[in-house]
């Protein structure tokens, strides 16, 4: 009877210390995190759902989210094939200086993106010793997003490779298997997974940038003008209505890429 | 024959995306050698966005990983419904455009939002201040600490935790002597990240700062403004300040980085 109640005491002191834990956490998330973007996407339906598609379809609005989503697109595909074409350097090939660039590849994470946009522009603007200038140019949108998305797939792709049991590719080659077949037969599938994953992680940073994107755009609007940068001139002329309409399809295509990404990670661990 | 091909294009690829552009301004920074640099970091102005950098990162990074170790110890020793959500919404930050994190605090406490407002009427000012800083920083820096202690705390399992509170240990000790031993390196990896993340942030702050200079300016947002006033120098000389922070947080982290 006595054992009993101190257990039960002891369940009862651990379950109040796990609730008061939960109700800090959910305070704290929700305070910094929650009610604010749930009051952004309740300020963009504040004048009804007309009003929001009006906001989010102006001609400066539609033209940013447009290049957004396209330079997102495009610089989700060459993070694929450039990410996996490094990932693979770094685990099947081996040259001096590998330990080095291996270490690289994280700076774009370290660099302050202010930085970043800048480096570009001293090398690819105006003054470019190399004789290169896509300063304010959509090519210079698409450059800073590179920079600061090429991390993610070769860091995805990197373990999976670094796993893959090589027994199955020496087994094809015996069986009469050519060099490409190998890739696309029995590498290839094991990498898709994390080649979507870190793609799909690739455009949802690009379509959330400024700060490399800031100095090198110019920000001119229907040419360079990215979403995250029109926004930012709605706040800064008192429109937080059409701020916040053009954020929440940012933060909608945002959760559809988490949502995607959970996906994309059950299919990869049902493969391993 | 491929695997050269391969080797170049990946080389060549980092080398104009990643490595001349970063090499080419610390070399434009230093070309007048050190002299303009220390000039340029020192006026009032420069210093005063060290400042307030330093105290922005420093309560994001202390809120962080009280919030992190926390949380962490919530979702990996405890169980309660909705643990799945939490663990959810937590990653919810990383994914968020900065400029939206700025905007969500303005509408919530801003001067002219209710929160805000009653806020204000107590005196405390949020956003174009300090506080508002901090926020934002705490907002896209939040799951770093959280995501780096979880799997060490997970593989550390709780029997050394349980053996110690048969032994007598109070909670506190037991949190103390055995849980922040375990977790040590994961929890300074994850602090390393937070404070980069927090140190570098550019667009959030940019937009609950206000960018006053001498009272809000930041680094980075000192970066754009001196650069933008074509004050070449001071902006190239604090970017390079910022780059070395950052390489030495890469060679940490590589330090630092949980083998296996």
């Amino acid at each position: 009877m006595s054992t009993q109640t101190v257990v039960s005491r002891g369940a009862l002191s651990q379950k109040r210390g796990t609730a008061l834990g939960l109700g800090a956490a959910v305070l704290y998330l929700s305070l910094i995190v929650l009610i604010p973007l749930a009051a952004v996407v309740l300020r963009s339906q504040e004048r009804g759902l007309a009003y929001f598609w009006e906001a989010v379809t102006t001609p400066d609005a539609w033209a940013a989210l447009s290049l957004t989503i396209g330079a997102s697109a495009v610089v989700a595909v060459i993070n694929l094939f450039m990410g996996t074409v490094i990932a693979w350097v770094l685990v099947r090939d081996r040259f001096p200086g590998k330990a080095v660039v291996d270490t690289l590849i994280d700076l774009p994470f370290a660099l302050p993106t202010i930085v970043a946009g800048l480096v570009l522009l001293a090398l690819y603007g105006p003054k470019s010793p190399l004789g290169v200038d896509v300063a304010y140019s959509r090519a210079g949108v698409v450059l800073a997003l590179l920079f600061v998305t090429l991390p993610f797939v070769v860091r995805t792709v990197q373990p999976v490779l670094l796993e893959l049991d090589r027994d199955m590719e020496q087994a094809a080659a015996s069986l009469g298997a050519s060099t490409a077949q190998i890739f696309r037969r029995v590498i290839l599938p094991n990498l898709v997974p994390a080649m979507l994953s870190g793609t799909a992680l690739a455009f949802s940073r690009s379509m959330a940038e400024i700060g490399s994107v800031v100095l090198i755009s110019g920000n001119l609007p229907f040419k360079t003008q990215v979403a995250s940068v029109q926004i930012f001139g709605q706040i800064e002329t008192d429109n937080p209505v059409g701020a916040a309409a053009v954020s929440t399809v940012l933060l909608v295509v945002a959760l559809v890429t988490l949502v995607l990404l959970d996906l994309l990670q059950r299919w990869g661990s049902r493969r391993g | 024959m491929a695997k050269y091909g391969l080797r170049a294009l990946a080389l060549l690829y980092l080398l104009f995306l990643l490595v001349l552009p970063v090499v080419l301004i610390g070399w434009r920074t230093f070309e007048n050698g050190l002299g303009p640099v220390l000039e340029a970091l020192t006026t009032p102005q420069a210093q005063s966005a060290f400042r307030v950098t330093l105290i922005v990162a420093f309560w994001a990074v202390l809120a962080n990983t009280v919030f992190g170790v926390g949380t962490a110890i919530l979702l990996v020793r405890h169980d309660f419904p909705g643990k799945r959500l939490l663990s959810a919404l937590i990653d919810l930050p990383m994914a968020v455009s900065p400029v939206v994190v700025g905007l969500a605090l303005i509408l919530v406490y801003g001067r002219f939002a209710p929160v805000g407002g009653w806020l204000e009427n107590l005196g405390v000012q949020v956003i174009f201040s300090i506080p508002g800083m901090v926020m934002a920083a705490v907002f896209i820096s939040l799951p770093l600490v959280i995501r780096e202690v979880i799997p060490v705390l997970e593989e550390l399992g709780d029997e050394q935790e349980q053996a110690a509170r048969t032994l007598g240990a109070g909670p506190w000790q037991t949190f103390r002597r055995i849980t922040i031993p375990g977790i040590r390196w994961a929890l300074a990896y994850g602090v390393v990240l937070c404070l980069a993340r927090a140190l570098g942030e550019y667009g959030a702050v940019a937009v609950v700062s206000g960018r006053l200079v001498e009272k809000t300016q930041t680094l980075t947002l000192f970066v754009e403004e001196r650069f933008q006033n074509f004050d070449e120098a001071s902006a190239f000389a604090s970017a390079t300040a910022l780059a070395l922070v950052a390489v030495v947080t890469l060679l940490l982290t590589k330090i630092l980085r949980p083998k296996g």
